[in-house]
């Protein structure tokens, strides 16, 4: 099956990996300690999978956000986001 | 209702999950493959970072068509969410022959393919031979779709309440169906006004169908793209010219697929963020309301 | 009428007051005719063309048809370029409703009854495909059913919509079974039903209204559809709706041919309305569509 079409890059590859990993990570912690609905600074009660998501969502904004607004290595945003996914995770 | 923790339960989704991961996953995969590449055919990719992406946030035009797109998908909202509370409100109630002939009227538009509403409404709006484009011309106002910008998008903006008002009427009518009879009667009793029984008894009861109608609202017609394609192509100019023609443009006319789908990753993750957030606040609703 | 007499408040008081209740309360079934007729106006005057002669279009307006003629609806029913879009849509959409009830019933099951890793998750998953935004996705479609040599096959498109037609489905299905109380299943189970048994014998006939109402969710997205539909089918399997578009760039504008084949197009989603008529109300509502 020819599946040249979909244009595969490292980047993209390396990046979709870590998805699936994170996935698989959650999955495995789950099994070993249930998590529990918590609430932190978000309005609303979260579990643990529920953090994740919106702790890349938001990274997903910040780096959006800095391409618009800097000129800077796009670094310094996923700098910012790992910081942003561990007070979501932590403190939400 | 306790559900009961059973991880077996899996074996249960998993047709599912197969099924749509399979029309899912790949496309998605590949579109944020070719949003870091320059695209010139098959085999021939040149890796480019977040260039796209740059472009996409800096491109003047495409702030033009987000504003348009916004501007009409706030007048979608504005009109179709009051009319259609209206409408349901005027819906007769019980399992008649009227309420069943008003239930299939106004459901009879939801169910026609999206390009035949833009013929419909193609047919219909033509100065020459439409019956809504020549009674303006006979009352004197020179109307014409195809090339008065303003004409164009006050046609597209009504064949879209002409098309989905009818979705917010049935959503509200279910709504007020789910209201006990005994509510009125209380409420006839203590002599409430018209105004009063709307705003404590009917509005609230709606309240759960009402988020998901502006949800649904704001969704389709922040995509809007078929209706306007067929009757106006997305002119005069640019004035029919939503997010989703624009991104058409670029991926069919100019052949830009590393840009187009920069673009279609943040057209998504906008569209994510407003799904997120409305379906928490429509969840945790029906919490309350069980508690 | 009877909520409407409900509602009117002064309808105990003096009879003034109730002539003048029942006005103010037709003012609101004034909205609702006045918007009905709104509604059919544009249906009508494409049903009028479709009965019309080119000439008669052409020549002035005519507030129904002088001539009337079913040469355009017989040229769509003797042309098989015409008629095979019919079957072909006719076809896929039959396809994919089969397939979306088969595949969602157990989910759907399975989500109203148990909690298990990852369920609130899943489920929002699957809403999110009805969310994204078709025109680049076109491209990869296209080239995935090649790949897997599912091009331009009606069972191309029925599994294309179930992208959005499963995820709805499982949403509606999963509102009918959680009014199911529980116990019906556990008693069943004590009496030695097995799973299958139980769910073929007991339980799917108690949601009858729900699968109705399921089946014809999915039968209306599918028809309505078309960009999927046309990016992925040339000739076999080519819909209607894009068969329309088609032949009429291409001839010069036949106006009663056009009308005609949009009349066409409507006929089956009003047959099917028809029968679900008394749930489509709670169906909108369950469904969240």
């Amino acid at each position: 099956m020819d599946m040249e079409w979909m244009a595969w890059t490292t980047p993209t590859a390396v990046f979709f990996l870590c998805i699936a990993l994170m996935l698989a990570g959650m999955t495995v912690w789950e099994v070993v300690s249930p998590t529990v609905e918590a609430k932190g600074f978000l309005p609303m009660r979260t579990t643990r999978g529920d953090r994740l998501f919106i702790g890349l969502l938001g990274s997903a904004f910040i780096h959006l956000g800095w391409l618009a607004a800097t000129d800077l290595s796009l670094w310094g945003a996923f700098a910012v986001s790992l910081v942003w996914i561990a007070l979501v995770i932590r403190f939400g | 209702m306790d559900k009961v923790q059973d991880n077996r339960a899996w074996f249960l989704i998993i047709p599912v999950f197969l099924i749509v991961a399979f029309s899912a996953v790949v496309p998605l995969m590949t579109v944020v493959n070719y949003s870091v590449q320059e695209i010139f055919g098959p085999g021939q990719t040149f890796f480019v970072g977040t260039e796209w992406f740059e472009a996409v946030l800096k491109d003047d035009r495409l702030h033009d068509a987000l504003v348009r797109q916004i501007i009409y998908s706030l007048a979608v909202l504005l009109i179709e969410i009051p009319l259609g509370i209206l409408i349901a409100l005027g819906m007769p109630g019980g399992r008649s022959a009227k309420t069943s002939l008003t239930l299939v009227l106004l459901a009879l538009p939801l169910l026609i393919p999206f390009n035949v509403v833009g013929t419909i409404w193609q047919i219909f709006g033509r100065g020459d031979i439409g019956l809504l484009g020549a009674t303006f011309r006979a009352i004197g106002i020179d109307y014409n779709y195809t090339n008065n910008s303003a004409h164009a998008w006050i046609t597209v903006l009504v064949m879209d309440v002409w098309h989905w008002t009818s979705l917010v009427a049935l959503l509200c009518y279910a709504g007020l169906q789910s209201i006990p009879p005994a509510f009125y009667q209380a409420a006839k009793i203590d002599g409430a006004s018209k105004w009063a029984v709307f705003r404590y008894i009917q509005l609230p009861k709606m309240r759960g169908v009402l988020i998901i109608a502006v949800l649904l609202r704001f969704m389709d017609s922040f995509m809007i793209y078929t209706e306007p394609f067929v009757l106006t192509g997305g002119g005069p100019g640019n004035s029919t010219t939503f997010l989703s023609q624009y991104l058409t443009q670029m991926a069919v006319g100019q052949f830009d697929i590393g840009k187009a789908a920069a673009f279609s990753i943040v057209y998504f993750l906008i569209v994510l963020l407003f799904s997120f957030i409305f379906y928490t606040i429509i969840t945790r609703t029906g919490e309350g309301e069980k508690k | 009428m009877s909520k409407a007499a409900v509602l009117a408040p002064g309808s105990l008081a003096a009879p003034a007051n109730v002539r003048r209740s029942t006005a103010r309360v037709s003012n609101r079934t004034i909205v609702l005719v006045c918007y009905i007729v709104f509604l059919m106006l544009p249906i009508y005057w494409m049903v009028n063309m479709s009965f019309k002669t080119n000439e008669e279009i052409l020549s002035g307006l005519t507030l129904y048809p002088h001539n009337p003629t079913l040469r355009n609806y017989a040229v769509i029913f003797t042309d098989p370029s015409w008629y095979s879009g019919y079957i072909n849509s006719i076809y896929y959409v039959t396809l994919n409703t089969v397939i979306s009830l088969t595949v969602a019933l157990p989910a759907a099951y399975a989500f109203s009854r148990y909690r298990f890793i990852g369920d609130k998750h899943v489920f929002f998953w699957l809403l999110t495909n009805k969310m994204a935004p078709p025109a680049v996705f076109l491209l990869p479609f296209f080239q995935l059913y090649q790949t897997v040599g599912l091009f331009d096959t009606h069972i191309a498109v029925a599994l294309a919509h179930c992208l959005f037609n499963v995820p709805l489905a499982v949403w509606i299905l999963e509102g009918f079974m959680s009014g199911v109380p529980r116990e019906i299943d556990e008693m069943a189970y004590i009496d030695g039903y097995s799973f299958p048994r139980f769910f073929g014998t007991v339980f799917l006939p108690m949601i009858r209204a729900g699968v109705g109402v399921t089946a014809f969710f999915c039968f209306m997205f599918s028809w309505v559809e078309l960009l999927l539909a046309r990016t992925l089918t040339s000739v076999d399997a080519k819909p209607i709706a894009a068969t329309m578009t088609r032949t009429v760039s291409a001839s010069g504008m036949d106006w009663g041919l056009l009308a005609a084949a949009g009349v066409l197009t409507i006929l089956p989603g009003a047959l099917v309305i028809w029968f679900v008529r008394n749930y489509i109300a709670k169906g909108f509502a369950l469904g969240r569509v």
